[in-house]
């Protein structure tokens, strides 16, 4: 009973948070053609610091370029960084060169917003690699993904020009993302996590041993690690570690601070467009799937640590193997979900340590990737799924069939299903190939089907640019390291560039006319049609999957 | 080009902001509000020297303390990790095992499962009020006070983390075993 009422209140109030944000959202992404003179002015601003292509109107194909020239610096900027740590500045504990596939792993991962990590923050980077180079792309990272969906909005609202992207990803940034940051970060600070630029402490302990106290500025990172759906903890294992989640109740503000962008997205995506009560069952739907994930890990959670089972040990809160007792029993499964729901990934309990069928629960959230998704990415994830469930609508009833007043054609369809093939071809070939070779079974921490589900975890997260993992698996090998890394992003660019392509591909139709026959999208039973395509293709593609990994290892030990 | 351009402009405008002036301002207001916690909760003896962290689990074997959760890292607090072990694995029966045997459980005295079970980062520093109780006897008898007394102790530390919203009462070790020794001295002098 205290578990659900938690978990009521958590996501209840982030769903009721989110609605104000939404409005904020769209003031400062898509400020009205009246907004005041303050407003027009911060615009101006950015025109300036975006210098001669910030007074551009950019069709799709050129924001893409915009973003795309954008992202290649924002890769090229942090490798430097990383791969000069040894020689730069701010290494108060003497950090070391960083092996080179893994710093092109960490590039690929910051940029792509995935934050896969194949090393431990307090052992491996410097403070200012952590902060010029990590820090500063989970800033911009989720800014890319914010400016995409705005763009993708104005086409399918009718608009042939996207925007700007120079200045939508400035107003993501500075508009959305460090305000927000600046009020986690100080709740943060107020709840007892460090914020020091100091080195490690060292400490005597009562029994006389040495012990050294890594530390850093770990509140300013994780306020926007948890905004941005990054995830990237500033410690290895992230946000179970006592400095980067001390208290229950900023572990509560960090479970909230996950979802609340992407849930506000929806609700900018609808003020775009100009059609509220279609973004409110798109929300519907996305809150139905994440909660059904929810109560499902919460469940299976609360069965006992089976290896235990025939041991004299009283266990009376579920499985508490990789868990923190500061959280309480529900919040490891319930972080679990809301994090793989979103794209972000961090982690207040160790998913490889979960029971199969809890661990099966955010992979499921990660194979579908779109409630709620990344910042921005997550609607314009659901937006694919949308496009498919308005033409196999039109095909059950036999009429062409429309979105939002415009005809969805072949092309838009064809571009829909590569979208989705993508993704599910990251995940089942990269771990068929690293399931059948040393690549993968040497690097394994678990035997047998919990082993295969490191593997189908670890591509399914870099695909979903997620970046949790069963972190069992040793994954800083050249192998993990080149696979993921061109696996994120080939997943990140491929899902923002191919929706654009189709809303650009929409708004340059000729608007068609609202009849009788027409399909609508702002009633329940697009809801429902909505949902069965989402599961009908998520379960189709993924099961035979699921059924060697988590489903065999339940059935193995836990019935 | 242009497009180089302009993303390297926006690169140093988004540096100086989001790096530069957001980092400061939160170490600013941290290091001036909170400064305690802001350098990571530390606990000093009376002459200034660090005995640990109210935030991070320490090792502690003697009789006369407190035992923590075991540790996937041996307590690093400079490199922490969980055990990443499935619940099913056999490792796991045999860590807890260990366990089983350094606190003498049996199955009349099951062990509580927190000091079983590793947590997420290896440094959890609390354990559940009913494993403090389990130990009060053995930290009695090694210190010569009564369990009552220790008990009493274990009470007053006991506290709920979420308020209404968690079940458990937990008590931080670090904290209890300072209190121990305050009340009846040190026991690292009898080593």
């Amino acid at each position: 009973m205290t578990a659900f009422i938690f978990i009521v209140l958590i996501v209840g109030g982030t769903a009721a948070l989110s609605w104000p944000l939404g409005r904020y959202i769209q003031w400062a992404m898509d400020p009205a053609a009246d907004v005041g003179p303050r407003r027009r002015g911060l615009d101006r601003l950015f025109e300036r610091i975006a210098g001669k292509l910030g007074r551009d109107a950019q069709g799709w194909k050129k924001y893409i370029l915009a973003m795309l020239a954008f992202n290649v610096v924002m890769f090229v900027v942090s490798f430097a960084f990383l791969a000069f740590q040894h020689y730069l500045p701010l290494n108060p504990d003497g950090m070391k060169a960083i092996e080179g596939s893994l710093i092109f792993n960490t590039a690929a991962s910051f940029t792509s917003n995935t934050n896969l990590q194949h090393y431990s923050g307090e052992s491996t980077m410097s403070y200012l690699s952590q902060l010029c180079a990590l820090m500063w792309l989970q800033f911009v990272s989720p800014a890319v993904g914010l400016a995409a969906l705005a763009a993708m909005a104005r086409g399918l609202a009718g608009r042939q020009q996207m925007g700007n992207f120079f200045i939508d990803v400035q107003r993501a940034t500075f508009l959305v993302l460090v305000p927000l940051a600046l009020i986690m970060a100080t709740l943060m600070v107020q709840g007892g996590m460090p914020m020091t630029l100091s080195g490690a402490a060292h400490a005597t302990t009562l029994e006389g041993a040495e012990q050294v106290i890594a530390r850093g500025p770990v509140a300013a990172f994780l306020a926007i690690k948890q905004l941005g759906t990054n995830g990237g903890g500033f410690f290895g294992p992230n946000s179970t570690h006592p400095l980067e989640n001390p208290t229950f109740w900023t572990n509560v503000l960090a479970t909230m601070s996950i979802i609340i962008i992407p849930m506000a997205c929806v609700w900018m995506f609808g003020r775009i467009i100009g059609r509220m009560r279609h973004a409110a069952v798109v929300f519907g739907v996305m809150l139905l799937l994440m909660g059904t994930r929810i109560a499902g890990a919460v469940l299976f959670e609360s069965a006992p640590t089976r290896a235990f089972a025939s041991l004299p040990i009283e266990q009376t809160d579920g499985n508490l193997e990789g868990k923190e007792l500061r959280f309480g029993a529900a919040a490891g499964p319930l972080w679990a979900v809301v994090t793989t729901s979103t794209s972000n990934g961090s982690v207040n309990c160790m998913h490889d340590s979960l029971n199969p069928l809890t661990g099966l629960m955010p992979m499921i959230g990660m194979w579908l990737n779109e409630d709620f998704g990344g910042v921005g990415v997550g609607m314009i994830n659901m937006f694919v799924y949308i496009i498919l469930a308005v033409f196999l609508a039109g095909m059950m009833v036999g009429r062409t069939p429309e979105y939002l007043n415009r005809r969805v054609e072949a092309r838009e369809v064809k571009l829909a299903v590569l979208a989705l093939l993508a993704q599910s071809l990251f995940i089942l070939v990269g771990t068929a190939v690293f399931a059948v070779t040393p690549w993968g079974t040497k690097t394994l921490n678990n035997a047998g089907a919990h082993g295969f589900s490191e593997m189908l975890y670890e591509f399914s997260s870099a695909s979903a640019n997620n970046g949790s993992g069963f972190e069992g698996l040793g994954d800083n090998t050249p192998p993990w390291n080149i696979a993921t890394g061109v696996v994120m992003l080939l997943a990140r660019f491929i899902p923002i560039i191919v929706p654009l392509a189709i809303a650009g591909s929409l708004a340059a139709k000729r608007p068609t006319a609202q009849s009788a026959g027409t399909l609508g999208v702002e009633d329940g039973t697009f809801g429902v049609m909505l949902t069965a395509v989402v599961v009908i293709i998520g379960a189709l593609t993924f099961f035979p999957a699921a059924a060697l990994g988590p489903i065999v290892e339940h059935l193995q030990f836990m019935v | 080009m242009q497009t180089f351009i302009a993303s390297l402009r926006i690169t140093a405008a988004t540096m100086v902001i989001c790096v530069a002036a957001y980092t400061l301002a939160i170490l600013g207001i941290a290091q001036v509000v909170t400064p305690e916690s802001a350098n990571g909760s530390l606990i000093r003896r009376a002459d200034g020297t660090v005995v640990g962290s109210r935030l991070i689990g320490q090792r502690f074997e003697q009789p006369g303390y407190f035992w923590p959760r075991p540790s996937a890292c041996d307590y690093n607090a400079a490199g922490a990790a969980g055990s990443n072990k499935s619940p099913t694995s056999p490792d796991l029966i045999a860590r807890a095992s260990a366990m089983i045997a350094r606190h003498g459980a049996t199955a009349d005295t099951p062990l509580p499962a927190d000091l079983a079970a590793a947590s997420g980062g290896g440094l959890d520093p609390h354990i559940t009020q009913r494993a403090a109780l389990y130990q009060a006897t053995r930290v009695a008898g090694a210190r010569g006070v009564p369990t009552k007394e220790v008990e009493a102790l274990i009470q007053k530390f006991a506290f709920s983390p979420g308020g209404p919203l968690t079940s458990d009462l937990v008590v931080n070790v670090l904290e209890l075993n300072l209190a121990m020794d305050e009340a009846s001295g040190p026991v690292s002098a009898s080593r």
